[in-house]
């Protein structure tokens, strides 16, 4: 039967190195990939998370390590995702979520990053402490593919991409 | 990335087969520039026919690439984007 795990919860931690940007957004992909998902959510729910991860990466850390936390649940037909840092902190979290703000223009950067979570995903939350760290929130509902002729996505297929 | 430079045209063409983050997008970046100023070509086409998968990374990469085509005051970048 389908659709009977309705609540599903699981934690990633690893370390702040730009090769487990893929790794992560695929983790999440895979995860999530009990839902039923359409190809589209499944690719809007990849590209906020590497937006968040490649944050807490390149801005929170910088060129120091650390971890990266994703915890990921799942609550009926929603998905809840927490991706977090320990990391220097954002000192102005409003203007930072402005489209085309970015604090590293040298490194061509877009400042893309905050407005993509915003669209892609239903919800974004940004909580951030100086010298603390950054908790990056966003929730989005997978619509219930029994009724509509969609092809839902299959665990290979998020894997591949 | 493969890359094909057409002499007759002055037509670089770079066909990204990979996924685009904030990791790969440094190795594209300095291939595509190395290329580039190796052919001063007229016209540079990113063909992102084979990419699936691209975030913010990448567009900061086409922004700039087009940059350093005005830059080297050439003739504005084609860019092919489907999908
Ligand atoms: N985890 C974080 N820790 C510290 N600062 C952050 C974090 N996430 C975002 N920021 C700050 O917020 C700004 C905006 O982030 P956003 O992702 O929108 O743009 P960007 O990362 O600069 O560019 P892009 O994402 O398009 O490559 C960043 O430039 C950075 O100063
Ligand atoms: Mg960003």
């Amino acid at each position: 039967m389908k659709n009977k795990i309705n609540n599903n919860e699981m934690k990633l931690e690893f370390l702040s190195k730009s090769n487990n940007e893929a790794f992560a957004r695929i983790s999440v992909a895979a995860f999530v990939s009990q839902l039923d998902p359409t190809i589209e959510e499944i690719s809007d729910i990849k590209t906020a998370v590497s937006e968040a991860v490649t944050n807490a990466i390149v801005h929170g850390y910088e060129d120091s390590m650390g971890i990266v936390t994703i915890i990921c649940k799942i609550h009926e037909n929603e998905v809840y995702i927490e991706i977090s840092d320990n990391g220097k902190g954002i000192e102005n979290i409003e203007m930072a979520k402005q489209p085309l703000y970015t604090t590293r223009p040298n490194l061509e950067r877009s400042g893309m990053g905050f407005t993509i979570m915003e669209s892609f995903m239903d919800e974004l939350n940004v909580q951030s402490i100086l010298g603390l760290g950054t908790k990056v929130t966003m929730k989005k509902k997978i619509k219930q593919t029994e009724e509509i002729e969609d092809m839902p996505v299959t665990l290979e297929e998020a894997l591949r991409g | 990335m493969i890359t094909n430079y057409y002499e007759r045209d002055k037509l670089l063409v770079f066909k990204i087969n990979e996924e685009i983050d904030e990791c790969t997008v440094k190795d594209i970046r300095r291939k595509a520039d190395y290329e580039i100023e190796r052919f001063m070509p007229r016209e540079v086409v990113f063909d992102f026919d084979n990419v699936t998968f691209m975030d913010s990374a990448g567009i900061g990469m086409v922004i700039g690439r087009f940059k350093q085509a005005q830059l080297l005051r050439r003739k504005d970048k084609n860019c092919k984007f489907k999908q």
